[in-house]
């Protein structure tokens, strides 16, 4: 049994302590706003926050998160994030979506430490989160525009 | 001779209005009976078996609410939000109540009007097939509520106005609609209906919302990858590493030994492991032991392919698609001669959900599908064959689908086939979740075809071009396929010479040729499909032909393009907006391309830098688009911008290469795609139109290729041709 504190709540799940923590939260938690794309870090789509700090998921193991606070999108809350989706709803940045999720989690997590981002902080930020639609250009308006009504 | 795949499968399938108000009828019969959900009561459900509301297209609830029912796959090019726009703009709906819901699979009510009979979504027809036919329905459900005032306030039906969802008398009588829909469905549907003239649009050419960003931004919308069921089990399959290779045996021991492991199967396409949840499932196949056989399969690399393409392009015995006068006789005379060759590698389309999907086995023989369904008649017929039952007993479940760019549409709906042999052979005893992983899709085949042109053209001493000689050495994916018979027409497959044959510039003397190839190798549709290669190859050869004339590029092209008017608006206007001509900094460039795809017209400029390290930095693109009507003119813009970065990730530095026969690639690393870091500042302009609109989920992607390729030679001086661009060469002397 492994106890994970998901968007404030305790679930307990059995199983192995090395399943990475997208799939105990899409199969065993059945929050399925965390999406699977790689498997291998290299694409962002499960991006989750851990204790405020965006984290990969896939590379992530259930064992080395247990006591911490884990958040998924379906549990943003607060100014920051309302921001985000907000700005991201205004330009319409989505086109498949499957992505959106992950994007949204890093750049909440950059305008939570970072709140007037320039463009190479965004690149910095943003780079681990593919977009095979490329919506680049609307995801780098949203965070500026989103880092304005936060200001 | 060639002809595009639009025009030779629209002869086939132009819609009547008379047809459209028959299938409205069937329809409103087939919701009642089948779907019925919304529309009010059970009295109407009752009265009558073909009640003219709602019809296939229009549900109206008694709260109000239109639902407008999709038959395309949204696989994020924005048609659902497009469609329920011209829905909504004929009705007079306030955009407030539109809701969309994905059509069941159903041919005779779906079907993509270009496609002939066949429900499905590609070639960017999605709101060029639906325009007059959701007009229509749209107009025919107006006149039906404006009937039903009419009658119910006993005042003429030419009196009664509708605006935002409310329709009202001078009288000051106003009814919503779902206060008029028990009455409308009793009147006949008008056998005359007469859409909007473009100046009373309300919605089309407009800015509405996205109807799918709110679910898409809070993790809500629901995917084939979501989709949960009681005792659900989740599928991997090991496929042979080889293309055309097969299982000779296996053992499972140590996969079933596995935690949450439940079976391990053999389907006609490999092994199939079944577990409780997908991590297990994948441990599973890690552990599975499999002997391939592959004798039957592809060993070559990839560069000896390509190799033997290049040496048939040589060769006699190409499949004439276009011919006019003599090009080699023409080329042998007086004319300055200029030669390029161009190589395309396989790609993958790697679309951000991998290929998955869900089938459930009924105790009454029947079978319910959820996926991202991108061809569901193909889709069923497979489903049901596999089975052995009949089609319309393959209930299939559209949902939003994470991309596709065409990998989701295969014309033996293969992963289909997978999850139905894996459900045939474990008898149907739990539902199944096929899943492939980021390595099944980057290493599984069916990738953008690899391609290699030559092309020899030639400037006469006025500075026209005498002459062009062109083969295209590439590998079918239609011959032989249930698609031959639509696509081919003697010989030549569209989907190789599209945008090559129809080389829009005055030529005198032109011959196009292709090699037919032919490999184990999959290959498969790949956003633009031929234009990928052929905008390309056509593109640059025009480019070195100006540079050859001592003409400016745009001058040269607009000269040659006297007889294509939206060609050459297009083309000044990106140049225009660009600031063509003006002069950039050392080591900075920037080039044009223009092409014609899926009926629009799009021309870009590129700029780009050259960096420190060497390589290509592309700053900015300006793209200039004209699709006939705009219907979301945002929703274009997003898929512009969308084909200029899915464009540029494959030519920055995207391919699938083979070292005897076993795919060198396998996840974002090998094949790492674009990165915001990578992507250029860009303006999307668009040009107006009242012509029918054409497509837009494609044609943004063609010239971008050709345009970066211009605009490193402006700032070099050299020619990077092939694909992916080797930065390398520019460093060489």
């Amino acid at each position: 049994m492994v106890a994970l504190t998901i968007n404030k709540t305790q679930h307990d799940i059995d199983v192995d302590p090395d399943m990475p923590l997208l799939w105990a939260i899409r199969d065993h938690v059945n929050l399925t706003g965390t999406k699977f794309g790689c498997g291998a870090g290299l694409c962002g789509a499960c991006t989750v926050l851990i204790n405020g700090e965006p984290t990969r998921s896939c590379q992530t193991q259930v064992s080395d998160v247990a006591g911490k606070e884990i958040t998924t999108i379906e549990g943003l809350d607060g100014r920051v994030a309302r921001a985000v989706q907000t700005a991201w709803q205004r330009l319409d940045v989505v086109q498949c979506g499957y992505c959106q999720s992950g994007q949204i989690m890093s750049a909440v997590g950059l305008l939570a430490q970072n709140p007037r981002p320039s463009d190479s902080d965004i690149d910095s930020a943003m780079d681990g989160n593919v977009c095979r639609c490329a919506t680049y250009v609307r995801i780098r308006a949203a965070i500026h525009a989103a880092a304005r009504d936060l200001a | 001779m060639y002809t595009t795949m639009h025009d030779r499968i629209a002869t086939k399938a132009a819609p009547s209005r008379r047809q459209f108000l028959k299938s409205a009828t069937l329809a409103g019969g087939a919701l009642l009976i089948g779907t019925h959900v919304t529309l009010g009561g059970k009295a109407l459900a009752a009265t009558t078996s073909d009640a003219p509301m709602p019809n296939a297209f229009i549900k109206i609830a008694p709260d109000s609410t239109v639902t407008v029912i999709i038959k395309h796959l949204d696989m994020g090019q924005g048609n659902t939000t497009g469609l329920a726009t011209i829905v909504a703009d004929e009705l007079d709906a306030d955009w407030s109540q539109v809701r969309t819901e994905f059509a069941p699979a159903n041919a005779a009510l779906y079907n993509n009007l270009l496609f002939g009979p066949v429900q499905g979504t590609g070639g960017s027809t999605a709101i060029a097939n639906s325009w007059d036919q959701l007009r229509n329905a749209g107009a025919a459900a107006r006149a039906m509520l404006v009937s039903a005032a009419a009658e119910t306030w006993k005042v003429p039906a030419t009196e009664i106005t509708i605006q935002k969802g409310v329709v009202a008398h001078a009288s000051g009588k106003q009814a919503k609609f779902g206060e008029l829909i028990t009455k409308a469905a009793t009147l006949q549907v008008p056998t005359q209906v007469k859409p909007k003239q473009p100046k009373d649009w309300v919605y089309v050419g407009k800015h509405v919302p996205r109807i799918d960003s709110q679910a898409k931004t809070t993790g809500q919308a629901i995917y084939a990858i979501d989709v949960r069921r009681p005792g659900m089990l989740t599928a991997v399959v090991a496929r042979p590493p080889r293309f055309g290779g097969a299982v000779k045996s296996f053992d499972a021991a140590a996969a079933k030994a596995i935690k949450g492991v439940v079976d391990v199967v053999q389907i006609p396409q490999g092994v199939a492991v079944l577990a409780k949840d997908t991590w297990s499932a994948m441990k599973g196949r890690d552990a599975l032991k499999v002997d391939w056989d592959d004798e039957k399969a592809e060993k070559r690399s990839s560069d000896t392919m390509l190799a033997d393409y290049r040496k048939l392009a040589t060769e006699p015995g190409g499949r004439p698609a276009a011919r006019h006068g003599n090009a080699a006789s023409a080329l042998n005379g007086n004319a300055k001669v200029i030669e390029a060759e161009f190589a395309f590698p396989y790609l993958a389309h790697a679309p951000m959900e991998p290929l998955n999907g869900v089938i459930e086995l009924k105790s009454d023989g029947t079978a319910e599908c959820w996926a991202g369904s991108q061809f569901q008649t193909v889709e069923q017929a497979t489903v049901a064959a596999v089975l052995g039952i009949k089609p319309e007993q393959v209930k299939i479940n559209t949902v939003w689908a994470g991309g596709s760019f065409g990998r989701r549409a295969t014309p033996n709906a293969d992963y289909f086939a997978e999850m139905a042999a894996i459900a045939k052979v474990t008898g149907g005893r739990a539902p199944i979740h096929l899943v492939w992983t980021r390595e099944d899709d980057i290493k599984g085949g069916r990738y953008r075809p690899m391609v290699y042109h030559h092309v020899r053209a030639g400037l006469d001493s006025a500075g026209n071009i005498a002459g062009w000689d062109h083969k295209i050495v590439a590998q079918s994916f239609v011959l032989g396929t249930p698609l031959e018979a639509m696509i081919v027409k003697d010989g030549i497959d569209a989907t190789v010479v599209e945008g090559a044959a129809d080389l829009p510039y005055r030529v005198s003397n032109l011959a196009v040729d292709w090699h037919a190839v032919s490999s184990p190798v999959t290959t498969l549709w790949w956003r633009s499909v031929g234009h990928t290669h052929t905008a390309q190859a056509t593109e640059v050869t025009i480019d070195m032909l100006a540079h050859e004339a001592g003409k400016d590029p745009v001058a040269f092209r607009l000269d040659l393009l006297r007889d294509h008017p939206r060609h050459a608006a297009v083309l000044k206007l990106a140049a225009e907006k660009s600031g063509w001509g003006e002069k950039l900094g050392a080591g900075r460039g920037r080039g044009i391309a223009v092409h014609e795809s899926f009926k629009s017209f799009v021309a870009m400029t590129a700029d780009v830098t050259i960096t420190k390290d060497g390589s290509v930095k592309v700053d900015r693109v300006v793209a200039a688009v004209d699709c006939g009507v705009p219907v979301n003119p945002d929703v274009i813009r997003a898929q512009v911008e969308s084909g200029i970065g899915y464009g540029l990730g494959a030519a920055l530095r995207n391919q699938i290469t083979l070292t005897d026969g076993v795919v060198d690639q396998s996840n974002f690393d090998g094949y790492e795609p674009l990165r915001i870091s990578d992507m250029p500042k860009i303006e999307v302009h668009i040009v107006p139109s009242e012509a029918p609109p054409t497509g837009i989920g494609e044609p943004g992607l063609p010239p971008l290729a050709p345009a970066v390729s211009n605009a490193i030679f402006a700032a070099t001086g050299k020619r990077l041709n092939s694909l992916p661009w080797d930065f390398k060469a520019l460093k060489s002397a």
